[in-house]
Formats: structure tokens, C-alpha cells, sequence
């Protein structure tokens, strides 16, 4: 990719991901072209298939939970091709990094939201949840501390009481109670990561640049 | 009859002598029963009732004569019974109010003539006829006390005597026997059922009332002192001769609705006495009314207010003297289940005082009839007070069967048994102001299984979520967990007793920011509650939470300070924060650069100063974190943050300063940052919290100079004196009137204090206030009487009886403050007056018996004006016995302020010479000499006052010599205080009279000094000086001449 190009790319992605100076997208489309790999398949988009993007968020921003990152990946990859675009990577990372606090509900609305009917119903709740509690030998039913504690959840933040979480539900709990934002599984990188990974980026690529330019 | 009624009535004038019977429930039923034996006499046994007397029973009747009609003969003023005896006289006689009877038949006819008033007759036939049997059969029949063998006496009798009657004697004898075995067994069985007192009970109850006397709204009683002092070996208070009675105490008892009452306790129980009319007189011991159980049965029928106010008290009676009541409690319960609770009961685990149980043996030693006075609250059986017991037994034999097994095995539910150990000696200096209300709270017990609350199982649930789940659910259920009330109590232990304090302490251990975040949300709710901070430091809480304060996010630093600050009204927790470099982070957290910039991240800022200040104010109770902070360099941050406009940051911020303004290093530091001003500035907040704590700062501050006038060129003291109206603040008032108090040492600010009338107000707010309040207010009214102008307002306001009356009170600082006030008073002749008038100087003069010398000194300061002003001092302080001696034996104290006190308090004495020679023969010349070899200037100058008013009686100046006060008292020159040898070369000169004093003046170099001080420009100086080497000098010309002639 010249020059030329990448100028304008980030001149253009500089207005939607608001979070980020000229600079930064140009060191982020940088690094998304180090990530990036041949598309096995020719069909398949241009860009990080899920595959690479989940090594990205387990390695770069330490995620464990599958599930989690193949909701993140759904959430990142907007138009649903299965791969990630520039575009989506530089916006998606605006989000993930440094959203407002608007911003990041709505990103975690979308991943919880599995089947993308805008609620978040108990069974999904469920999936989420289900390898949270330690199950003790002396339990009966084995799910049935997960159930309990999926009530307890709807009762703190299912504000208009019909049995699943709206966004209007979600926000509100999640304004009230900051901590509710990542209620049902880790999706944001926890700050230490946030901020090795903002330096490692932005120092690396910008040595890149100074390094290529002569 | 004889037996029963010497030994079971009860006469109130124990002694001999025709004493009274009381109407009292043991004495009635002894009357009826002889009246019940007299009436029936005459049908049952008609030949004995026609028994003549011996002697006739003699009494006087209250009786009418028209009440007699039949069988009598009624004249104007007689009445004659129309049977008569053999020798014609009549049975009965009634002459004027006279009675006499003389047969058992008339008696028992008299009875009925009498019908209700028969028990009065009765009565007073007994009181006038103490032993009757001796009336009826004759002297030999007499009941000799101590003795058994009556019926042997009477066989022994009738035997001898021949007389045609001795059978009839015989059987007459017999019968009254009889009656007297029927009459004591009855009253044996009433005496059964008293309550006998013991003086450990009567001391008990008196205490108990006592600590609900006094000036509170709803108190009790408004007095209730022992007459006496002393009390005995045997706890008697009663002088011995009237223990032998069975008194215990003497009492007076200030009632808010009746008149002062003068009340015995005595073993049969308590009743009112006599009373005295003065001060000094016998107390009037007869008794005055009727026999009550206790001190508390009495006053119930005493007073009503009593009873009101009695019932107000309910809850408080039990809540608030924890310790004693509550084993009080206890041991009543044990008492009665002694076998099932006692194994039960951890005594180890409960803050078991020593006090309650050394007071208990005693108790449980008497019989089980003697209750304790606090178990008679309520007169209603089965009352309240018996069912809290009963449920605190309850309780106590279920507790740990259910929860036990439940909490997991690592968490200790108390924290006391753990936490009263590892206390080190050298951390127990604190600060004055330190509240150590955590540590005296004993570990009350929740009502776990009586009926647990729902709250309780769901908490139990999600602590177990929290230790099973991931960080997700964990967050979840913290979350959850907010949700409940955590400023209740039962929620707060719930947490505690099913093991998630240790849980929750553990997350604050872990790298996920937000369990921290909810653990700290949590924690810092529940660390309101003392039992959870006793627990949380048991846990180790605190070293993590320090280590917290370095982490970089914002709201958990913030979280983790205002833990801090709760956990840290804890004595112990306060050290463990110093001790792990917590101040020093504390401190760091001050430090944000944007004050009043509002950008979000500032704000952020901003607010975890305002968390490090919260922390920072709790620490700053103990010395060494104030020591602490200051090494750490918070003096400039606090000095910095002072600047800030938000109340919300100033009230921590102002309460650190003024918790540290205790150290002198802290008052410097305040005056050179220029804190001043700020603090000036926030008296006029509209928080009265901020108020006080600035007020606060400032009375500790002023103690200086500088910082004195600072505060009113900077427009304080307008403030202060506006801030005085609002009197309904306590706390405020107090810090206030202490902060006026404290700037009014300055001349400039007590005239501003008078422009802004304070002084007025002041005078006001004498009376009714509590004490912290009365200390401040006497010592700003004391510093302002310095000026003559102050202490007329203050006499023209009406303050000298307030402050006269004051002199009466007990706490050591307000009499102090009060003495040095009446003392500045008395300056003025006019106040003198007053003050004379309300016996002000002899209450002066009892406060010189305090055991604190600066009461002592400042009584014997107070003194020295008063005598000075008062008409005929010299015949006013002859009038109080034992006055002289008193004060001369204080010169034996060994605090220099109460010896310079006492001596010039001497020196106003010794200028009437009565008086001096009555101090004289108390030996003050000795103990005035024994002082001369002090250093001490001030003790210097008034102990050669003293020396030179002693001078001028009889053989003193002699004596002085002799005692070797003279040579100490001519090095006094050498001292650098003109005062100092103003006052030595008058008492030189005096000195000087005597030849021998001259000649050792003179060896000891007096001459050379004395010159020097002839060119003083003190003429009183110079006039003693010359005078006493003129004395020198003549005696040297004399011997000279002698030598000659």
C-alpha cells in the first residue's frame, strides 16, 4: 500500500472512529497489515478472518472464553462477511479502547445480544453464564445456581419486568451500576492490557514510519 | 405477747424510752391479733376476764366520753365503769383523756365501745404500757429478754403465792403465753417476706439512679448525694451508733417535682427521716413515713415525674451502660439456670470486664430474695425487662448451633478475643479528642435462629456465588449484594458471620479492577459498623487497602481511602496504616494540581484528595500518624486543598487540621502557611460541621500570639461572636466559645469581643449549657475580666452568680476556669459585694481541698483579690472553720503553682493580725522557710511576700532566722525578675529588725547587692533596699560603740 493511500484511508477512518488521531489510525492500519494474512479462501473478504482476530484478542489482550471472542469478533465484523475490514478494525478498536461509556454499552449490548433480536433472553443469559460457578459435588442440579443467579441478574436489571433485557433495560442498569457494563462475560480489555497495547502500537509502527521514510 | 412485742414490732425510736409503733404493715397485724385475742377474751374465758389488774393499763385515749353509754356512768369529765372490784372501785376510769382499765372484761367491752378506733386505743395501750403483762400479773411476770424460762418462772410463782388467785393468774399467764407464741409466728412470717436491704444493694441502686440524675432533659432525679463521705469498712455510710439501728445511708434526693427529700436506707428498707434543717446540723434520724423495699419503690411514690421520666428511660436503661447492665442481666439469668447456661457461655469471647464481676460475688452470695436494684425497674412481674432476659437466655443457648455450622471454619466471627491483644503500650498516647467509642462497644449478639431475617440466606447465597463464580458472576453478585441495606446492622453481621468479610477481603487481593471496585463498594458501607472494622483488621484488610492506594485507577483509590477512614476510627487500625506506609500514600493522594478547574479527569482528581483527607482525618487521631503526615509533607497539601471552595473537601480537610493542631509543631506550620485566613474565611460557611471544625482549629491554635491577632486582622472574631447565637449546636458552641476563649488572652481582641458584645452573650450562656461549653465560656470570661470596663458588664448582666454558683461543680478544667474568672471578678469592689453576698469566698476556700492542684492554686489565686476587697476579710476568713490551717497545711504540696498560690494568698492573710497569729501558731513560719531554696521565680517573689507579711507578729522574724530563711533569701537578689527583688528586699528589710538576721545578711554578702538596688528606679525597691542596710549598718555602729566603751 503507497503512501498516497494510506494518507487518505486514515484521513477518512479519522472521522468515524473519534477516538483516535491521524497518527494512531495510520500506526493501527499499519498493524492491521502486519495481522493480516492471505485470504485462504478468495471469496472470502480482505482483512483478519476470525481465526486470526481471535489469536489477536487471546494473545494481544489476554481473552480466554471462546464464546466471548467470537461474540467480540461478531461485533467488530459489522457487515457479517465473517472477516474484518480495515474500516471495522480501526472502528471497532475506537470502541474497545477508548469508547465513551455510551459507546461501550452498546458495543457490550451487541456482543451479549446472540441472535440479534435487540434482547438479551434468559437462555442467552445461560450460555453466557454457564461456566461461571465452580460446580460444588454437593449441588443437586448443577444448573441450577446459574438459574438462580440469572434471576438475580433480571431482577437488578430488568427494569420494565418482562423476562429479558431490552437495551433501554441494559443501559440504565449499566448507568446505575458502572460495574453491570461487562455483566455477562469479559469483552473490554482490562486496562493494563489497553495500555500495553495502545504503546506497544503506537511506538512501534511510529519507529516503522520514522525508519521507512529514510 | 411480752416477747413478740419488744422483739418483733417495730418502735421507731430504737432506743428506750416511750417510743412509737408505727402503723406499719408487721405492726397492724400484731394489733389485730392482740385486739382479736382481748375481744373474745371476755366470752371465752368470762371467769378470768373478771381478773382484777395488778395494776391498771394506764393510757391516754383519744377516745369521746359520749361514746360510753351502757354499764358506764357519765359525768361531765368522768367516766366510770358501773363494775366495780372488790373494793369498790370502779374497773374503768376515764378522767379527762385519761385512761385506766383493770380487767380483761372491760377491756374487751372498752374494744367494742371503741369500734373503729379500736386499733388507735390499742396502740396507744401498748405504747404507754410496754410490757402489760407486768401491769396485769404483777413485776415478777416481767418478759426478760433473752431468757426462755418463763413457764418455769410461772410454775415458780404460783407455787409461792398462796393467794386465792393464783390459779386465775396461772391461767390468765398461760393464755397470754399462748398469744405471745401465735403473734410471733405471724410475725415471723411477715418478716420472712421483707426485703432486708444490704449496703452493696443500697450502693448499687444509688449508683444506678445517680447516672440518671443530674441536668439532663430527661433525667431522672435532679439529685441525689449521700450525706456523708466516708463510707465504712462495711459499707455503712450511717455514723456506728446508728448501724446498731440497721442504717445503712443517709440521703438527700432533689426531685424534679417535690421538694428535697431527706431519706434513710436502712436494712428493714427506706424511708423518709427527719432531715436537717442547716448544713452542719444532726440529721433528725426518726423515721417519717412509711417503709419501702427499695430506694426505687420509694421515689416512685414520691414523685411523679419519676415514674414518667423513669419510663422514658426504658430503653436506655438497658442499651447504654452495657457492661454492668448487661451482666447484671446475665447474672440473674445464670442464677436461675446456673446448670444449663453456664457451659454455654463464653466468657472469654465477651469483653467481661473486672469490674462487673467483682461486684457480683457479693450479690450472689445473699440470699436470692435480694435482688438486684436494676431487676426492679418495672414493678409489674413478668415484665418487659424479665422477657429480654429470658430472650437474651434464649439466645444465648441457641446461638451456636445454627450459624456455627454454617460459617466457615477460617473466619472468626469476633474480632474482640483476637483483637484486645497485640495493643502496644507505647500506642495508647493519643489525642485528646480521639473517640474510642469502638473499642467500648462490647460485641452485641444479633438475633441469629430466633427469628433470622430472609436477608440473611440470600447474603449466605451470594457470598457462596462470589467464592464460586469467575470474575462475571462475581461482579454480578457483588453487584447484587449492593442492593440490600447495607447500613443495617443485620445485614452488616450477616455478611460477617457466613464468612464474606474474608471473602471479600480476598477479591481486593486479586488483578480484577472490578471485584475490587464492588468488594471496596461493599466494604466501605459496611465499615460503618465497629464489629466489622474490629474484623476487617483482624483480617488484614487494611495492608491490602494501603496497597490499593497506589494503584492508577481513580475510583479504586478513592474507594479504598474512604474504607481506610471508616476502619480507621479504630485504635489498632490506625497503627497498622501508619505502620504499612499508609499515611505516606494517604498523603501522596492530596496532591492534585487543579483546584477549581473542572475538567472531568481533574474532577476525578479532586475527589480522591477528598477520599485521602476522609482517611487522613481518621488517622490524624493517633500522635505518631500526626507526626506521620507532617514527615510526609502534608502541611502543604492540606494547606493547599484549605484553598478549595467545595464544603465537602474543607470539612475533612479542616477536621485533619484541627485533630493535628494539638501538636505544636502543627500550630507553627498552620500560622507560617498562612491557614489562618482560610480557616477565618470558612467560619462563615453555611455547614455548621466545617464551622466547627475551623472554630476547632482555631481555639488550638490560639494559644499563640501571632496567630492571636492574625485571626482578627483577618475578621474572625465578628464571626465568632455572630457564631455564638447559634446555641443549640453543642458542639459548635463548644469549639466556638473555645476558640473566643483562647483569642481573648489578647488585649486588642477583647475590646473588638466587646465592640461585637460578646461579652453579653457570653454571660447568657452561662447556665444550662453542658460542661465542654461551660469551660470554654468561664475561660473566655476570664480572659476578658482582665479589663475593669469587662467586669462591670458582666457584673450588670448578672454573671457573678452564675459563676458563683459554678464553684460547686465537680469537672477540675470548669472550676479552674471558673476560679481564675470569680478571682478576676473580685478585683472589682463592687463585684466583691456580690460575691460576698453568695458566700463566694467559702466556696473558694472548700475548692483549696480538691485533690488537683490546679484547682488548688487557682482557688488560692481567686482568694487572694477577695480578700483584698472584701468589708471586714480578716472577720470573713476568721469564719470559716479551719480555714487558716487548710491553706498553711497546703504549703506542704509539692506543686510550685499551688505553693506561689498559697503564698500570696498568705500574704493577704497576714495583713490582719488576728489572723496571722493564727497562722502562726499553725506552724507557717517553718513551712515558709522549708520553700526559701527554690529556683523558681514566680514561688520567689510571692514566698518573700509571704515572709514579710509573717514579719509582723511576735518573735517571727526570729523564727525565720532560726528556721535558715534568711540566706536563701538574700541569693533571691541575684535573680534576674525585678518583681523577684522587689518583694526580697521588702522581706529584708523586715528581716533586718533582728540583729541576728543582720549578721548573717551581712555574711552572706547582702550589702554589695542591696547598693546596687538603692539606684533602682523602683522607689519600693530602693526604700527597702536603703532601709534594710540602714538596720545593717546601725547594729554594726552599735557593736562598734560597744567595743569602745
Amino acid at each position: 500500500m503507497n503512501r498516497k493511500k494510506l494518507q487518505e484511508l486514515a484521513e477518512s477512518l479519522c472521522k468515524t472512529a473519534k477516538h483516535f488521531n491521524k497518527f494512531e489510525v495510520e500506526c493501527l492500519i499499519k498493524l492491521f497489515h502486519t495481522l493480516e494474512v492471505e485470504p485462504s479462501d478468495r471469496y472470502a473478504g480482505i482483512g483478519l478472518d476470525r481465526n486470526s482476530f481471535r489469536n489477536v484478542l487471546h494473545v494481544t489482550f489476554g481473552m480466554t472464553d471462546d464464546m466471548m471472542m467470537d461474540r467480540v469478533f461478531r461485533a467488530f465484523d459489522k457487515d457479517n462477511d465473517s472477516c474484518i475490514s480495515v474500516t471495522e478494525w480501526v472502528e471497532g478498536l475506537s470502541i474497545f479502547l477508548r469508547g465513551t461509556l455510551e459507546e461501550k454499552i452498546k458495543y457490550c449490548f451487541e456482543v451479549y445480544d446472540m441472535n440479534s433480536d435487540g434482547y438479551i433472553s434468559r437462555d442467552e443469559m445461560f450460555l453466557m453464564l454457564k461456566n461461571g460457578l465452580v460446580q460444588q459435588p454437593s449441588d443437586e442440579d448443577p444448573n441450577e445456581g446459574i438459574k438462580d443467579l440469572i434471576e438475580i441478574t433480571l431482577k437488578k436489571m430488568d427494569y420494565d419486568h418482562d423476562g429479558k433485557l431490552s437495551y433501554a433495560d441494559f443501559e440504565n442498569a449499566v448507568k446505575d451500576e458502572n460495574l453491570l457494563l461487562e455483566a455477562f462475560g469479559p469483552c473490554l480489555p482490562d486496562m493494563k492490557c489497553r495500555l500495553a497495547f495502545e504503546a506497544q502500537a503506537f511506538r512501534n509502527t511510529a519507529e516503522c514510519s520514522a525508519s521507512k521514510r529514510y | 405477747m411480752g416477747v413478740a412485742l419488744t422483739r418483733a414490732a417495730q418502735w421507731t425510736a430504737a432506743g428506750s424510752g416511750t417510743g412509737r409503733l408505727e402503723i406499719t404493715p408487721l405492726n397492724e397485724s400484731l394489733l389485730n391479733e392482740i385486739i382479736k385475742f382481748t375481744e373474745s377474751f371476755s366470752s371465752k374465758h368470762p371467769q378470768e376476764a373478771a381478773f382484777v389488774f395488778k395494776e391498771p393499763l394506764q393510757w391516754q385515749t383519744k377516745l369521746e366520753l359520749s361514746v360510753f353509754e351502757s354499764g358506764y356512768e357519765v359525768s361531765e369529765k368522768m367516766v366510770q365503769s358501773q363494775e366495780r372490784d372488790k373494793d369498790g372501785q370502779p374497773l374503768l376510769l376515764v378522767k379527762g383523756s385519761t385512761i385506766s382499765v383493770r380487767t380483761f372484761g372491760q377491756l374487751s367491752r372498752l374494744l367494742r365501745v371503741a369500734a373503729e378506733k379500736k386499733l388507735k386505743e390499742a396502740q396507744a395501750c401498748l405504747e404507754a404500757n410496754r410490757d402489760p403483762i407486768v401491769n396485769i400479773l404483777g413485776p415478777g411476770y416481767g418478759t426478760i429478754e433473752g431468757e426462755d424460762l418463763s413457764m418455769l418462772r410461772l410454775l415458780d410463782k404460783v407455787k409461792k403465792d398462796e393467794a386465792s388467785d393464783n390459779e386465775m393468774k396461772m391461767k390468765i399467764s398461760l393464755l397470754l403465753q399462748q398469744l405471745d407464741m401465735q403473734l410471733l409466728n405471724s410475725s415471723l412470717k411477715q418478716i420472712s417476706q421483707e426485703v432486708r436491704l444490704t449496703p452493696a444493694a443500697v450502693k448499687n441502686e444509688i449508683e444506678l439512679l445517680k447516672r440518671f440524675s443530674g441536668a439532663k432533659e430527661d433525667a431522672v432525679l435532679e439529685s441525689l448525694e449521700y450525706t456523708s463521705d466516708y463510707e465504712f469498712a462495711n459499707g455503712c455510710r450511717a455514723p456506728p451508733w446508728r448501724q446498731v439501728h440497721g442504717e445503712i445511708c443517709y440521703l438527700t434526693i432533689k426531685p424534679w417535682d417535690t421538694d428535697r427529700m431527706y431519706v434513710t436506707c436502712s436494712t428493714a428498707g427506706v424511708f423518709l427521716n427527719g432531715g436537717r434543717e442547716k448544713e452542719r446540723d444532726e440529721i433528725n434520724y426518726e423515721r417519717q413515713s412509711d417503709i419501702y423495699k427499695d430506694l426505687v419503690s420509694f421515689l416512685r411514690e414520691r414523685s411523679a415525674l419519676f415514674v414518667e421520666n423513669m419510663d422514658k428511660q426504658k430503653y436506655t436503661f438497658f442499651d447504654e451502660p452495657k457492661h454492668e447492665k448487661y451482666y447484671r442481666h446475665m447474672e440473674a439469668v445464670e442464677a436461675e439456670e446456673y446448670g444449663q447456661t453456664q457451659k454455654l457461655y463464653d466468657y472469654g469471647e465477651k469483653n467481661v470486664t473486672e469490674k462487673p464481676k467483682s461486684a457480683i460475688p457479693k450479690t450472689k452470695s445473699m440470699e436470692s430474695k435480694k435482688l438486684e436494684p436494676s431487676l426492679k425497674w418495672k414493678t409489674t412481674p413478668g415484665s418487659r425487662e424479665e422477657k429480654a432476659a429470658k430472650k437474651e437466655r434464649e439466645e444465648k443457648e441457641s446461638k451456636p448451633a445454627s450459624p456455627d455450622g454454617k460459617r466457615k471454619s477460617t473466619v472468626t466471627p469476633s474480632g474482640s478475643a483476637k483483637g484486645k491483644s497485640p495493643l502496644k503500650p507505647e500506642d495508647e498516647v493519643e489525642s485528646s479528642s480521639e473517640s474510642e467509642e469502638d473499642e467500648e462497644q462490647p460485641d452485641r449478639h444479633q438475633e441469629i435462629n430466633t427469628d433470622l431475617p430472609s436477608e440473611y440466606w440470600q447474603i449466605q447465597k451470594l457470598v457462596k456465588y462470589i467464592k464460586a463464580g469467575n470474575q462475571t458472576v462475581t461482579a454480578i453478585a457483588l453487584c447484587s449484594m449492593r442492593d440490600f441495606n447495607l447500613s443495617q446492622e443485620t445485614c452488616q453481621l450477616a455478611i460477617r458471620d457466613v464468612g464474606g468479610l474474608e471473602v471479600l477481603i480476598n477479591l481486593l487481593d486479586t488483578e480484577e479492577i472490578k471485584c475490587k471496585i464492588g468488594s471496596l463498594k461493599i466494604l466501605k458501607e459496611i465499615s460503618q459498623n465497629s464489629q466489622i472494622r474490629r474484623t476487617i483488621a483482624d483480617l488484614g484488610g487494611l495492608q491490602i487497602m494501603v496497597k490499593i492506594l497506589d494503584s492508577v485507577d481513580q475510583d479504586l483509590k478513592c474507594l479504598a481511602a474512604e474504607t481506610i477512614a471508616n476502619v480507621a476510627k479504630l485504635r489498632r487500625a490506625r497503627r497498622i496504616v501508619r505502620e504499612h506506609g499508609g499515611i505516606k500514600k494517604l498523603v501522596g493522594l492530596l496532591d492534585c494540581s487543579a483546584i477549581g478547574s473542572a475538567s472531568p479527569t481533574q474532577g476525578k482528581e479532586i475527589e480522591v484528595a477528598r477520599c485521602g483527607a476522609l482517611a487522613l482525618w481518621s488517622c490524624s487521631k493517633s500522635a505518631k500518624n500526626k507526626e506521620a503526615i507532617r514527615k510526609a509533607g502534608g502541611i502543604p497539601l492540606l494547606a493547599q486543598l484549605l484553598k478549595s471552595p467545595h464544603s465537602n473537601m474543607l470539612i475533612p480537610v479542616v477536621g485533619t487540621l484541627q485533630e493535628c493542631a494539638s501538636e505544636p509543631k502543627y500550630r507553627a506550620a498552620i500560622k507560617q502557611e498562612r491557614m489562618i485566613e482560610n480557616l477565618v474565611k470558612n467560619l462563615n460557611s453555611d455547614k455548621e460541621e466545617l464551622q466547627m471544625h475551623c472554630a476547632s482549629a482555631i481555639f488550638k491554635c490560639a494559644e499563640d500570639q501571632e496567630t492571636r491577632d492574625l485571626v482578627r486582622q483577618h475578621g474572625g472574631l465578628k464571626s465568632l461572636a455572630a457564631l455564638l447565637a447559634k446555641s443549640d449546636n453543642k458542639e459548635l458552641l463548644a469549639a466556638v466559645t473555645g476558640a473566643i476563649w483562647k483569642c481573648a488572652i489578647s488585649k486588642e481582641n477583647v475590646t473588638k469581643f466587646r465592640e461585637y458584645k460578646a461579652i453579653e452573650t457570653l454571660v447568657g450562656l452561662l447556665t444550662d449549657q453542658p460542661e465542654e461549653v461551660l469551660v470554654n465560656v468561664v475561660g473566655a470570661l476570664g480572659e476578658c475580666c482582665q479589663e475593669q470596663a469587662n467586669r462591670s458588664i458582666i457584673r450588670r448582666c448578672g454573671g457573678i452568680p452564675s459563676l458563683v454558683a459554678l464553684l460547686t461543680g465537680t469537672n477540675q478544667a470548669l472550676l479552674v476556669n471558673v476560679n481564675k474568672a470569680v478571682g478576676s471578678c473580685a478585683t472589682e469592689p463592687e463585684n466583691m459585694v456580690i460575691i460576698d453576698r453568695l458566700d463566694g469566698v467559702r466556696l473558694l476556700w472548700s475548692l483549696l481541698k480538691n485533690p488537683h492542684p490546679d484547682v488548688q492554686a487557682s482557688a488560692a489565686w481567686a482568694i487572694c483579690p477577695c480578700i483584698e476587697n472584701a468589708k471586714d476579710a480578716g472577720e470573713m476568713v476568721r469564719s470559716f472553720v479551719g480555714g487558716l490551717e487548710l491553706i498553711v497545711n497546703l504549703l506542704k504540696s509539692d506543686n510550685k503553682e499551688v505553693l506561689a498560690s498559697v503564698c500570696a494568698a498568705i500574704t493577704n492573710i497576714a495583713k490582719d493580725e488576728e489572723n496571722l497569729a493564727v497562722i502562726t501558731d499553725h506552724g507557717v513560719v517553718p513551712l515558709l522557710s522549708k520553700l526559701a531554696n527554690t529556683n523558681n521565680d514566680k514561688l520567689r517573689r510571692h514566698l518573700a511576700d509571704a515572709i514579710s507579711g509573717c514579719c509582723m507578729w511576735g518573735s517571727n522574724r526570729v523564727a525565720f532566722g532560726n528556721t535558715k530563711a534568711v540566706a536563701p533569701l538574700v541569693r533571691y537578689l541575684k535573680s534576674s525578675d525585678p518583681d523577684v527583688h522587689r518583694a526580697t528586699a521588702q522581706a529584708l528589710y523586715q528581716l533586718s529588725e533582728d540583729v541576728n538576721n543582720c549578721i548573717t545578711m551581712h555574711e552572706n554578702g547582702v550589702v554589695k547587692l542591696l547598693l546596687g538596688m538603692v539606684g533602682s528606679t523602683d522607689e519600693t525597691l530602693q526604700e527597702a533596699a536603703a532601709g534594710c542596710i540602714a538596720n545593717i549598718r546601725r547594729l554594726a555602729l552599735a557593736t562598734e560603740k560597744t567595743k569602745y566603751v
